[in-house]
């Protein structure tokens, strides 16, 4: 019946237990904006920005380096950085432990060198899948210390941020990162090195402000969204409704906070022509 | 009203106790001098025993008490001849933060401060504490003044936090903090940051990197309140005192920690009792602090400064 048709059903959409056993795990994956169902190495291929609504969905930060930059450039950083518990927070250890197991890294950033077409530049990738990508002292040291070899090396520095903010299980300690961080982008900056930082789906709290917000260029990707306080808090302070788009990259990039909006698929391109030009300009070496 | 700290309250009760036998003493013929001493003598042990075992959340509530003197208050106190300026250029006027110039015993100085405020009235329009963008861009313009004619700066930290607001966030509250770390990191004039009350996440720490950051005793300086971290970690905001005393937030744990400096001591009771004497306290270690900054020339100073925000994190290699 047509009817029927355009009645709600509650679960129309969940798949009954019986179906979810016959899926091995991790195969399917489904857009969570527009619903639509993509095997996961085709999503995979496409570097998880779903064809059908162009949603930008969380690119695990291996899969990020592998897409931009030059096939057996990449150097890794700074490998051996271990976090400790200096609060002794109840859990924080196991929980560490549980993201590394998860995500076979070490802590929520990877630093290195590569090159992108051809272009020698220093980088840092957050991953959100590790700890929500939250700031503690070893995610900070290692920014630190990428912006210094950037700078001793006299190569640009790209950054792709992810954060939910500050590592509260580290409290001032997670804080005064941010300090840290961006001292060692002044200097970088005082040397006329450039810094290009691209914010990804989520960059909040501490990471915001500081490193995230201090590149030559800031850009981010399509959705993502970007801010201090989260939207909750802001709504629970103000006490009003806000608009769908509050804190995306479209809603910052109109209220003159961000330089572009920049697809994924053309991020490889649009980077490596800021590098042809900056390198053009005599900067980079 | 006077606020009572929950803490200090048997310290109040005897005191009012040891008045009334005072004003019983004058008013009749009993003479009760004797007792009067006996409980003078008890009183100065029970204010020792509270005082200096004040536990991390007694001092977030000293931290925050009403009449704590805020940075007008050590303003007036400690320089002569301040001069208050407004506005960022940009959008308006904070009255979260006062900046000015003054005198310091005699020498130019940039001053910068958070202000919330001691009533309703002010605080409403000072928004208790809390900047916007425009607050932390206003504190910059005047720090870069500082640097531009050789002045050191000195900043009061006492916030809450950046305040999370719609109109902020659209105008940048992340690029107007952020921008302030970077950009105090490289002046080349000494920079002394002081904890007055609260020190709340990155709205505080946008006044606080420099060359020193000192805490007064029972301020307090945290990456989230503990009210917040409460009701993140355990979903319950009720458990604040416990995360108070996890997070690390007292001047003594921070000192430990190498994420301070050093500790400014308070008058017994805390800073509100008695603002004057606190305002020595504080005089004596910022004399101390410049004298030692000022020997050392812009490319020392600069590098030693770097060291100090490089060195601080916990992680082994």
């Amino acid at each position: 019946m047509l009817k029927d048709f355009f009645s709600k059903k509650k679960h129309a959409s969940k798949p009954s237990e019986e179906a979810k056993q016959d899926i091995p795990e991790g195969l399917m994956l489904k857009c969570s904006s527009c619903g639509k169902i993509y095997y996961r190495e085709e999503m995979r291929k496409q570097l998880y920005v779903c064809q059908k609504c162009g949603h930008h969905h969380q690119l695990p930060s291996d899969e990020r380096i592998n897409s931009l930059f030059d096939e057996g450039s990449f150097l890794e950083y700074d490998t051996n950085l271990e976090t400790g518990n200096p609060l002794e927070f109840p859990s924080y250890s196991q929980k560490l432990e549980k993201d590394q197991l998860k995500t076979e890294l070490k802590e929520a950033v990877v630093t290195g060198e590569g090159t992108i077409n051809g272009f020698r530049t220093a980088f840092a990738v957050m991953d959100s899948r590790f700890r929500m990508a939250s700031m503690g002292s070893v995610v900070g040291e290692k920014i630190a210390r990428a912006l210094e070899k950037a700078r001793e090396e006299n190569i640009p520095f790209i950054i792709f941020t992810a954060s939910g903010g500050a590592r509260m299980q580290e409290g001032a300690l997670s804080l005064m990162q941010m300090a840290k961080t961006s001292a060692a982008v002044q200097r970088f900056r005082d040397a006329g090195g450039l810094m290009i930082s691209v914010m990804t789906n989520p960059t909040y709290g501490g990471v915001s402000a500081s490193f995230a917000s201090l590149g030559d260029y800031n850009f981010a990707e399509p959705g993502a969204l970007i801010g201090f306080a989260g939207r909750r808090v802001v709504e629970e302070t103000i006490r009003e409704k806000l608009p769908e788009d509050f804190q995306t990259a479209e809603f910052l990039l109109e209220h003159g906070q961000l330089d572009a909006v920049i697809n994924r698929h053309d991020m490889k391109k649009y980077l490596t022509t800021i590098l042809d030009i900056h390198q053009a300009g005599g900067n980079v070496s | 009203m006077r606020q009572v700290l929950e803490f200090e309250k048997p310290v109040i009760a005897l005191r009012e106790k040891i008045a009334e036998l005072k004003k019983f003493t004058t008013d009749s013929d009993l003479d009760l001098s004797e007792e009067i001493v006996k409980l003078e003598t008890r009183l100065e042990k029970l204010e020792n025993d509270i005082y200096t075992n004040l536990k991390p959340w007694d001092r977030v509530q000293m931290a925050r008490h009403a009449d704590r003197p805020t940075t007008l208050d050590y303003i007036e106190h400690l320089f002569t001849d301040f001069l208050e300026f407004h506005g960022d250029r940009y959008y308006g006027d904070d009255a979260a933060i006062v900046a000015g110039i003054a005198k310091y015993k005699g020498q130019p100085v940039t001053v910068v401060g958070h202000q919330r405020g001691k009533s309703t009235k002010e605080n409403i329009r000072r928004n208790f504490g809390m900047p916007h963008p425009e607050g932390f861009r206003k504190a910059a313009r005047h720090m870069q003044q500082a640097a531009k004619f050789g002045r050191p700066i000195i900043c009061f930290i006492d916030t809450k936090g950046a305040f999370p607001g719609r109109a902020a966030e659209e105008r940048g509250q992340s690029e107007a903090i952020a921008r302030n770390l970077m950009e105090m990191a490289g002046f080349e004039v000494p920079i002394i940051c002081i904890v007055i009350g609260e020190g709340g996440s990155g709205g505080a720490l946008a006044l606080g990197v420099g060359d020193r950051l000192l805490m007064l005793e029972n301020s307090t300086f945290s990456v989230i309140s503990p009210e917040g971290a409460a009701s993140i970690l355990w979903k319950d905001g009720g458990k604040a005192k416990e995360a108070a005393e996890k997070l690390k937030i007292t001047a003594q744990d921070l000192k430990e920690l190498g994420v301070i400096d050093n500790i400014i001591p308070e008058v017994r009771g805390g800073a509100h009792r008695d603002l004057a004497s606190q305002a020595e306290l504080v005089d004596r270690a910022i004399t101390d602090n410049l004298a030692q900054l000022e020997k050392m020339d812009k490319q020392v100073l600069l590098e030693k400064r770097w060291e100090k925000y490089s060195n601080i994190g916990a992680y082994t290699e």
